[in-house]
């Protein structure tokens, strides 16, 4: 990625690292923060995202759990509703679905219920993306799933700098947070300043700027836009890539600013197509910004299959750098 | 020292009427279609929720069920802001946004009724997890009924919290029946075994006479305030009313019979009373007095619901988030 001239000289993190010193810091900020999930403690999570943790703040704040991740999650959620703030780690995103009641029809619900009376302000940690050759059951992005349900947000950090200022306002956020990483970005290096900084939800970034087409794209797919970005610039083709980095808050006002700025607009992401966040975001770029368009609203997902485990066919599934390039140059041509 | 030295059975009697006459004027408002929505009785069952609750203090938690109108007046909710939420009143403890099956009244430490049957097993392990993190000595108890023991996250959540012995109660209300399905259908094995497969005590007692129910949750609270971690209280109990109130001709799924031998011989009320006065702690008139009392209290209640206002259409987005 390019970075602005004077970050050259920042401190460089891995994704990996961004995440652990976000938790490591607001650990000790804040000693109602804790973290808890599966192999979190000594093993630090199977990506090594938590390694050292438990050295720091101990087994009582790095907890290792039995395999139950509705039981831990429903523990978290009580946990949060009577004054502590846990991160809950949920291995894979896939595994959201075992958890789901405790997310979706208690965590979520709780403040609303309750009148405004009850909070539930936790964290849940987990991962998205696909082409690590894990099969259907280990490589989902399921973020449409609980950007869906009201009483949630939802953050989905692309560079190190993103990781630790989301994990950073999420856990100081009184409502339940799902939080996303991909799992193939975790070696992703950037730019990570030492200082205590948040990201406020609800602000996109442009990444780019361009006046012929707008990219919105979110977690690994914004790597994706960059590149079709700079194979687009070959072409003459000024792309503007925009990441909204939360589905929920939605910064719906910087991306149809945007759109009606190009007149064109492709949204990426890596969740399944259908009913899903390329859907959303499209709609809401085709209903706020129809008379400024010169071309249809396009999306580009996941393929609606289960995802193979052949890498010849799971790399199929996952929109790719020449494939955005491609829409989008017929967008431009059709267009003008 | 005996429970009896410190808590006043009289007074215990009163609360379990106070549920009595309450879920009477609960179904006379659903049947008046006075009241939207769903109405789960807790006739019958009341020693449950008020031996329990009378062995807890103010800032203990409990977590309740979608048959939690009785829990949540055992843990000191008052009669008027309940009828409000269950009318759908700005008045009530959730504002009227929660309604029968979700009233949560944080000052008394109640975390919320829960429609998701087992729903609220986490949340009662998790606040008692809280509590021994936070170093207070406060304990929650987890009311369920039989009917949860069908549901993985009690299982989950009862590993953990004897792992980490954590000061959780989890209290099964076995009134016998999962919905319209005899317990013994739907329950393989012995519940016992499911609580000491853990390492977890197992206390059996008669869900309908307070007393028993009082005693053993005491030995629960006291072990669990002394760091000894979570218990599993077992009562036996029988709702009087259907699964909820437009249950009616429930005949197909239990006996007549057995409705009216429970409610004759086994009701919670009259077994205190009859108790109360062969032993003397009281005699018909205290009785009486309690009972015009708490007929007083009711009907205040239900004419202080019944006069206020509905909330405003703005309240419906306001609380999504905090």
């Amino acid at each position: 990625m390019s970075m602005p001239e004077q970050a050259v000289a920042e401190r460089q993190l891995t994704m990996a690292e961004a995440v652990r010193e976000a938790l490591a810091e607001e650990m000790r900020r804040d000693p109602r923060v804790f973290v808890m999930g599966e192999d979190v403690a000594e093993a630090g999570t199977p990506f090594k995202v938590l390694r050292g943790l438990v050295d720091e703040f101990g087994p009582e704040r790095v907890m290792d759990t039995p395999i139950s991740e509705p039981g831990f999650t429903g523990i978290g959620l009580g946990a949060a509703m009577t004054g502590m703030r846990p991160v809950v780690d949920i291995m894979f995103g896939d595994f959201l679905f075992l958890a789901l009641d405790q997310i979706a029809n208690q965590a979520a619900k709780v403040h609303y219920m309750s009148g405004g009376k009850l909070t539930a302000p936790m964290v849940i940690r987990t991962t998205l993306g696909a082409t690590r050759r894990s099969g259907a059951q280990h490589s989902q992005s399921l973020h449409a799933l609980v950007s869906h349900i009201p009483g949630l947000k939802v953050a989905l950090p692309s560079t190190p700098y993103d990781a630790k200022g989301l994990m950073k306002t999420a856990i100081r956020d009184d409502n339940p947070v799902v939080i996303f990483e991909d799992k193939m970005m975790y070696s992703v290096k950037g730019s990570v300043p030492e200082d205590d900084y948040t990201i406020p939800f609800g602000q996109a970034d442009v990444k780019r700027s361009g006046d012929d087409i707008t990219l919105v794209a979110t977690s690994s797919m914004v790597y994706v836009a960059l590149a079709a970005a700079d194979l687009l610039a070959v072409q003459g083709i000024a792309a503007e890539v925009i990441d909204p980095r939360t589905t929920v808050p939605l910064d719906v006002e910087t991306l149809v600013a945007s759109a009606m700025k190009t007149g064109r607009a492709i949204v990426i992401d890596e969740g399944y197509q259908s009913y899903g966040v390329t859907g959303e975001i499209a709609s809401l770029i085709s209903d706020r910004a129809f008379y400024q368009l010169d071309a249809p609203v396009k999306r580009m997902g996941a393929m609606d299959v289960p995802i193979p485990f052949s890498p010849v066919l799971e790399d199929l599934t996952v929109p790719t750098a020449e494939k955005v390039a491609e829409l989008a140059a017929k967008l431009c041509r059709k267009g003008s | 020292m005996t429970a009896a030295q410190e808590v006043s059975w009289l007074d215990l009697y009163r609360r379990m009427l106070r549920i009595r006459l309450f879920e009477e004027q609960v179904n006379d408002l659903y049947t008046s279609a006075k009241m939207p929505g769903l109405a789960h009785l807790y006739i019958g069952e009341e020693a449950v929720a008020v031996g329990v609750c009378a062995a807890l203090r103010d800032d203990d938690y409990i977590t309740s069920t979608h048959r939690g109108h009785g829990h949540c007046l055992a843990k000191g909710a008052s009669v008027d802001r309940m009828f409000a939420e269950l009318l759908g009143k700005e008045a009530g403890y959730c504002r009227g946004k929660g309604g029968s099956m979700h009233i949560a009244d944080q000052e008394k430490g109640n975390l919320g009724a829960n429609a998701i049957v087992a729903g609220s097993a986490g949340i009662a392990t998790g606040a008692a997890l809280s509590a021994k993190k936070r170093g207070t000595d406060q304990v929650a108890a987890c009311f369920f009924g039989e009917g949860a023991l069908g549901q993985g996250l009690v299982y989950e959540c009862m590993n953990m919290a004897a792992l980490w012995k954590l000061p959780v109660i989890y209290v099964c209300e076995n009134n016998m029946y999962n919905e319209y399905t005899h317990y013994l259908e739907t329950t393989a094995g012995d519940i016992a075994l499911r609580a000491q497969a853990f390492g977890i005590p197992f206390l059996d007692a008669d869900g309908q006479d307070v007393r028993s129910v009082h005693d053993a949750t005491r030995a629960a609270v006291k072990r669990a305030r002394a760091g000894e971690g979570p218990s599993f209280l077992h009562f036996r109990t029988y709702r009087q009313h259907g699964h909820h109130v437009g249950d009616i001709d429930r005949a197909y799924y239990r006996p007549k019979d057995e409705e009216r031998r429970w409610a004759e011989e086994h009701d919670p009320l009259k077994t205190l009373g009859q108790l109360l006065i062969q032993e003397g702690g009281a005699d018909a008139a205290a009785f009486d007095r309690i009972e015009e009392e708490v007929r007083t209290e009711i009907h205040e209640g239900v004419k202080f619901a019944l006069d206020a206002p509905y909330p405003s259409p703005e309240e419906v987005t306001m609380h999504v988030y905090a």
